[in-house]
């Protein structure tokens, strides 16, 4: 199976969670990955060049209408939603909050299910509310790959057990073990090319 | 909390998910569904003069499925038929696809630099026009009143404030915000860089404020559509912020095009934090105030 994109959510307990992932994820790895992080709408989004001290691979906020390209890390701007276009390219809101939250991550994950049908990866890290919950579960709808954090592992418990209480996902693993699940996908990928 | 009390599952879920998920289950055709949007984007274009065919196609789509699941509809068909048969309806459709959402001084140091960056230009003018292009419901125009008001030029300028959607028009007029909301759009007002307490331009009761007639004497309220609508006046200043992150590539350059033609030289186009001119027709035809506050100026 071919992956062409990995969605994650993460809201409480985010900046922690993704110190962990970036330091473990490989610079050479190439699915393009884009992350919702709830923040304050008025946050200047520093927290960003703290992650890219730790990481391997350049992260970067989302630019409206950007194409998204291998090997890239993407992150939603402050008080935007971000959507994904059949074309691969990002559209930012300033609609509703959506589950109080704005960016949200059920509206990535939505729009990410259809721009990319079975070929997308969503995962739902540690938070305190149920947002992406609907999104993941789109996700699997459409035929992707779908991740939880295991609750027992969360920062934050409650938005991987919201996902875990409303349908099965394909995987609940604790952080370590999805960076090791990802990086093998990404070598399958790699080699079926 | 524990975690492990979770209910499984919640009721707003499922009332969510019951008109999604039946409406349209695993490996539904996209391609097909994106060709019946357009269709329906089209025929509501040509019965109702309403033109959303150059908008992002997933914010459209993502409003449409919305519309679907409030008011129980199965298929892009059946709404379609519902819209050109319903005027009601239609009317409803158009705020689904209406972007009303916005905020006193919102992006607050958008605001600072205005005062700081674009408002010693404003001073060299005799009479000021400004042209608050998709106002929505108005927070922001009143902030700039504000803002003129206490910069002293707001007696020698008027400010034009157009949106399509007549509706949020007529809320924009009245000028009536929650008091829940001004508590928030306080903090933005002071750190905005605002000279005086913002409670200074309204008068309120327990959940509501009204702002001061006297700030509206000098506001021109206009319905005005970006997409269909020509050249609107020759003003000093444009305000259009988190508009055209809406619209395609093409429509954002007819939309810059109109701009242009409306600002004197050295005029100035203030655009949202996320927006640029860089991917269109005029972005050597402006030289930048603020990069990122998103603040240019017209070349002579």
């Amino acid at each position: 199976m071919q992956y062409e994109a990995i969605v994650i959510g993460v809201s409480s307990g985010g900046l922690n969670a993704m110190k962990i992932i970036f330091s473990l994820l490989p610079k050479k790895f190439s699915i393009p990955i884009i992350i919702v992080q709830h923040i304050g709408s008025n946050s200047e989004n520093r927290w960003i060049k703290l992650l890219n001290e730790k990481s391997n691979i350049e992260l970067k906020e989302a630019d409206e209408k950007e194409r998204i390209e291998k090997g890239k890390v993407y992150i939603a701007p402050a008080n935007y939603h971000l959507l994904i276009e059949r074309n691969k390219t990002f559209t930012l809101t300033i609609d509703e909050r959506v589950n109080y939250a704005r960016p949200s991550i059920d509206v990535l994950f939505e729009t990410a299910a259809e721009a990319y049908q079975k070929k997308i990866i969503g995962v739902v890290l540690t938070g305190s509310n149920n947002d992406g919950t609907k999104g993941l579960q789109r996700i699997k709808e459409c035929g992707g790959l779908t991740i939880v954090q295991d609750p027992d592992t969360a920062e934050s418990c409650f938005m991987p057990a919201s996902a875990i209480a409303s349908f099965k996902p394909d995987h609940i693993l604790p952080l370590e073990e999805i960076v090791k699940l990802l990086i093998e996908i990404d070598i399958q990928n790699k080699k079926s090319e | 909390m524990d975690c492990s009390e979770l209910p499984t599952s919640d009721s707003n879920h499922i009332l969510i998910n019951n008109g999604s998920t039946k409406l349209r289950n695993t490996f539904f055709d996209s391609k097909k569904e994106m060709l019946e949007i357009h269709d329906l984007l089209e025929a509501f274009y040509h019965k109702y003069g309403y033109d959303f065919r150059q908008y992002s196609e997933a914010h459209i789509k993502r409003r449409i499925l919305n519309r679907m699941t409030l008011s129980g509809i199965e298929d892009i068909q059946e709404l379609k038929i519902k819209v050109l048969n319903d005027e009601l309806f239609a009317s409803a459709f158009l705020q689904d696809l209406s972007i009303t959402v916005t905020e006193m001084f919102r992006d607050p140091l958008f605001y600072k630099s205005l005062r700081e960056n674009v408002i010693p230009i404003l001073k060299t003018y005799p009479f000021i026009k400004i042209w608050h292009a998709g106002c929505s419901t108005g927070e922001e125009v009143y902030s700039m009143a504000i803002l003129l008001q206490e910069e002293g030029l707001f007696e020698r300028t008027t400010i034009y404030a157009t949106d399509f959607n007549q509706q949020v028009l007529n809320r924009a007029k009245e000028g009536i915000f929650s008091m829940k909301m001004m508590k928030e759009y306080a903090a933005n007002y002071k750190l905005s860089g605002g000279k005086k307490v913002i409670s200074d331009y309204y008068t309120s009761d327990d959940d509501n404020v009204i702002m001061n007639q006297s700030m509206k004497k000098k506001i021109v309220w206009a319905n005005h559509n970006l997409v269909t609508d020509s050249v609107f006046a020759e003003v000093n200043l444009i305000l259009c912020r988190n508009v055209l992150i809406y619209f395609d590539r093409k429509l954002q350059n007819n939309v810059q095009s109109l701009f242009h033609n409306s600002l004197i030289p050295g005029g100035v186009l203030c655009l949202g934090t996320k927006e640029s001119l860089r991917f269109t027709d005029y972005n050597e035809k402006y030289s930048v105030l603020d990069e990122k506050q998103r603040i240019f100026k017209k070349k002579y």
